[in-house]
């Protein structure tokens, strides 16, 4: 079966089998329907890919992943109100975003806190949001780490280190089901949890 | 009574079973056959219709059938309070298992709210003499039964323990990370505790109140270290020689069951082999009993050479236990004459092995015998 197929082609399958969602099976109905679309879509997407690839970088200030040294939250003055939004992925912080019911500024950590991945404090960000908050003058961090595990020990964790900044903790409420994951649910629900947080 | 069952049971390339389909009614089931046949097998794949890891807690991957091992699947319609539903779980090769209900994907522990199922296995037969660890986990099996939330919670406190456990191997010292784990660790373990206490006492109180002819069993659960304080701060206060040890020394992951023939007054590890297994049975029976009380369902239960051990008077009573139950109890024996009291009151099947393939079939329903 697979031995009719060049070898650059499977090379391209199994890259793309390697994208979150997508198994053997549907990278190869996905590069099959690249193939048959050549001009219209597969060129102008690996274009894009290329340029993306050599422009993107991650913010300086919050970890965000943009196309500048700062990207266009950290850089906006208008949402510099005092709040950090403190999240696990990017992924998350798009998902914040989308809901748009935040005004402030985020702070992505990168993961988890896990000594059995060897995801340690400082290989986490935690040292430069310390920072953050004492250079910025936040008053307010927001917690908006997933409802899990992991998410609640790093959360612990934060409320501990922030302690000496004097800036009041809070984390999400209501609305993120046990075991919940940010970036899957719906935008009101983001909004009610946001809402309803309370202070660590 | 009607409880919950197993309608339609497709069990593929699971172990010595290729492409086995059964039509069960949701009566008691009597599966027969020689050693090596692929009884027990039979009933593994049923246990994998609740969360974990089946009777014998094996591995996804050895389930797969050997020599092909392209992964598994079972999958049965399945009669609860709230109506049929279609339950598929499978594994692929080198894959974790998955779960879906009625063709959506489905968690674990979702499975345990939708259906119970209770087990008892021979080697449960040298459980009050085993080590500690077989208890807590029997114990463990009833408290999820009556509390689907138990999955849960062992979960979040094995996870929070084992980062612990490596914190304390790997001699870090931040104390604000154990103290982050510690509390999580703590909301488990409450959870975990108030559980099986809660779990222990339905036994009590169905035992107490029951028409049986199986002798009733006193359970104390043993928290060992730390039982009385308050966890988190046994466990900040401890660090340093649970560093030593290398690992967690107190908490709910070392508690342990005792049980008590309560009319002889005697610990069950010094019963006999048959009253232990007697002790078993009822305490199983008491735990269906109560499911049955809070769900209006008796759950399914998997009864692996339950006849062993149990003589004539016993195994008769036991069938007549079931039905008056209504349980759909699902139960293996070497012999066919071992069910000749639950005559025609369940279905029959005989299992025989060819060439490395279970094949399993229907038979007439056996004989009853005039007593
Ligand atoms: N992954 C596998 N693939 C194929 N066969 C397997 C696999 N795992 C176990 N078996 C075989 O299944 C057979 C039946 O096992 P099972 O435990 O179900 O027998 P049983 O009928 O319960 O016998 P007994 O009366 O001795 O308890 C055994 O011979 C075993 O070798
Ligand atoms: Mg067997
Ligand atoms: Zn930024």
């Amino acid at each position: 079966m697979t031995d009719r197929t060049p070898r650059e082609i499977e090379a391209l399958i199994a890259l793309m089998a390697r994208l979150p969602g997508l198994g053997p099976r549907s990278a190869r109905r996905a590069v099959l329907h690249l193939l048959t679309r050549r001009e219209g879509l597969m060129a102008p997407l690996a274009q894009a890919m290329a340029r993306v690839a050599l422009a993107a970088r991650d913010c300086a200030v919050c970890g965000n992943i943009g196309t500048s040294e700062i990207c266009p939250i950290c850089a906006d003055p208008a949402r510099a109100t005092a709040e950090i939004c403190v999240v696990e992925q990017v992924s998350d912080l798009w998902a914040m975003e989308r809901a748009g019911v935040f005004r402030g500024r985020y702070h992505v950590l990168g993961g988890t806190l896990s000594a059995l991945d060897g995801v340690t404090p400082d290989s986490l960000r935690i040292p430069a949001l310390v920072d953050r908050v004492a250079a910025e003058g936040v008053t307010e961090v927001i917690l908006a780490l997933n409802a899990t595990v992991e998410g609640a020990t790093t959360a612990h964790y934060l409320a501990e280190a922030l302690a000496e900044t004097g800036a009041s903790v809070t984390s999400l409420a209501q609305g993120v089901p046990v075991g919940g994951e940010l970036d899957y649910l719906d935008d009101g629900t983001i909004g009610a949890a946001l809402r309803a947080r309370r202070r660590m | 009574m009607r409880g919950f069952a197993i309608g339609a049971l497709t069990v593929s390339h699971f172990r010595s079973h290729r492409a086995l389909r059964l039509v069960l009614d949701g009566r008691p089931v009597a599966i027969t056959g020689p050693n090596g046949a692929g009884k027990t097998n039979l009933l593994e794949a049923v246990s994998l219709l609740s969360p974990g890891r089946g009777l014998r807690r094996a591995e996804p991957g050895d389930l797969a059938r050997r020599p092909e091992a392209i992964g598994w699947k079972v999958r049965a319609g399945v009669r609860t309070p709230d109506g049929l539903h279609e339950v598929e779980t499978w594994a692929d090769p080198g894959a974790a298992r998955e779960v879906r209900v009625d063709g959506k994907v489905a968690t674990q522990a979702a499975l345990g709210r939708l259906l119970r199922v209770l087990w008892l296995v021979p080697t449960m037969d040298r459980l009050w003499t085993d080590a500690a660890e077989a208890r807590r986990r029997f114990l463990d099996r009833i408290a999820l039964s009556f509390f689907p939330d138990h999955a849960e919670a062992a979960l979040a406190y094995d996870k929070a323990m084992r980062d612990r456990n490596r914190l304390l191997k790997d001699a870090v010292r931040d104390p604000a990370w154990y103290a982050a784990l510690e509390a999580r660790m703590a909301e488990a373990a409450a959870v975990l505790r108030a559980n099986r206490a809660a779990a222990v006492g339905r036994l009590a109180a169905a035992q107490a109140g029951a028409a049986t002819a199986f002798p009733r069993a006193e359970l104390q659960i043993d928290e060992g270290e730390g039982a009385a304080g308050d966890l988190a701060a046994t466990w900040a206060r401890d660090r340093a020689r649970d560093m030593a040890a290398g690992r967690t020394l107190a908490g709910p992951h070392r508690a342990d069951l005792g049980a008590v023939y309560a009319d002889k007054g005697m610990a069950a590890a010094l019963c006999s082999t048959g009253e232990q297994k007697a002790l078993l049975v009822s305490l199983v029976l008491a735990n269906a009993r109560a499911l049955a009380a809070d769900l209006g369902a008796a759950p399914v239960l998997l009864l692996d050479e339950v006849a062993a051990h149990l003589d004539a008077g016993r195994r008769a009573a036991l069938y007549d236990e079931i039905c008056a139950l209504g349980a759909q109890a699902i139960m293996t024996g070497t012999e066919a004459h071992l069910f000749d009291s639950l005559g025609g009151r369940g279905q029959t099947f005989a299992v025989v092995d060819e060439g490395g393939l279970s094949v399993v079939e229907e038979t007439a329903r056996p004989r009853s015998v005039s007593a």
